[in-house]
């Protein structure tokens, strides 16, 4: 792969696509219910998997919320972008689903420090990073890493998971997933950053062992 | 007397790996004062572990970003259509 190639794919609806699916929805029309559907519904699931106990319940959360943005759709008013209003609807209902299903949710917010970054007393490295990155142009490699980092992501603390999606592969903002999270600017960093972390070090593990 | 201060507490300023790596995050999102920003720049350059933990995370970050979520469900999808269409005659 080239290195800097990868924009996350939901980038690729434009502001004027989605004044134009707006206007369409707003008339009715059901072929634009079913392009944001296709576009967005299985990224809302996975988003509202992380808060609910298994993906049935999430389908549910996620059918409630799109019945909502139907009935609602008169009264967005387009401050925020499309995306950012799908993703809260179904973060405001899957939170209240996974307090019905009695989720348990982690009390640290932030998870433990990946354990490949240690420092000494002078605050340099322990154990220096050893480079891989130049191995990851070979495709095969990076389509293997890919895959390993999607059972990774899986291994995240919830609400890493949820900001590492949401930025990293859902191409939100920060301001966005700010707002979709309701977490403020900070955490939201101290969450990013931590679960960027974890990954590269299960990247690290990956690239040092194979 | 600031004159005297400033390179003393430029030199105390420079950074050390520990916290190079704690402001990657802020650096990739424009998140640093311009001060921090070129401490970082000047560490990284200086720094090859540090320089090899940037491009790790850079990396992680553009394959983070080609992980797809699962493929819609057609089933989902006529669902949803059914539901669709049973608000709009509603």
């Amino acid at each position: 792969m080239r290195r800097r190639s990868g924009r996350p794919y939901a980038d690729r609806v434009t502001a004027a696509d989605e004044v134009g699916l707006l206007d369409r929805l707003r008339a009715g029309d059901e072929q634009a219910f079913v392009t944001l559907v296709r576009q967005h519904h299985p990224a809302l699931v996975r988003l509202a998997s992380t808060y609910v106990p298994n993906r049935d319940v999430a389908e549910e959360v996620v059918q409630e919320a799109w019945l909502g943005v139907v009935r609602g759709i008169e009264k967005f008013e387009g401050r925020s972008s499309l995306k950012t209003w799908l993703y809260r609807i179904v973060v405001n209902r899957a939170r209240s689903a996974g307090v019905r299903e009695h989720r348990e949710t982690p009390a640290d917010l932030s998870g433990p420090r990946d354990p490949s970054e240690r420092f000494g007393s002078d605050g340099g490295w322990v154990d220096p990073p050893v480079p891989w990155t130049d191995q990851v142009d070979d495709r095969l490699t990076a389509v293997s890493l890919v895959d390993r980092l999607r059972t990774c992501l899986d291994r995240l603390p919830d609400v890493q998971r949820q900001v590492v999606t949401l930025r990293d592969i859902d191409g939100l903002t920060p301001g966005e997933t700010c707002t979709v999270l309701g977490i403020s600017e900070a955490n939201q960093r101290v969450l990013l950053h931590r679960g960027r972390a974890r990954l590269r070090g299960w990247l690290d593990v990956e690239m040092r062992e194979g | 007397m600031r004159l005297f201060r400033r390179p003393l507490s430029r030199r105390r300023r420079a950074l050390v790996c520990q916290q190079a790596v704690a402001l990657v995050t802020d650096y990739l999102d424009g998140a640093l004062s311009r001060a921090d920003r070129d401490r970082f720049e000047a560490h990284i350059a200086d720094c090859p572990h540090c320089r090899t933990y940037f491009e790790q995370i850079r990396t992680t970050i553009a394959l983070t970003g080609q992980v797809r979520p699962d493929y819609l469900d057609p089933q989902a999808q006529d669902d949803l259509i059914a539901l669709y269409r049973q608000w709009r005659a509603g």
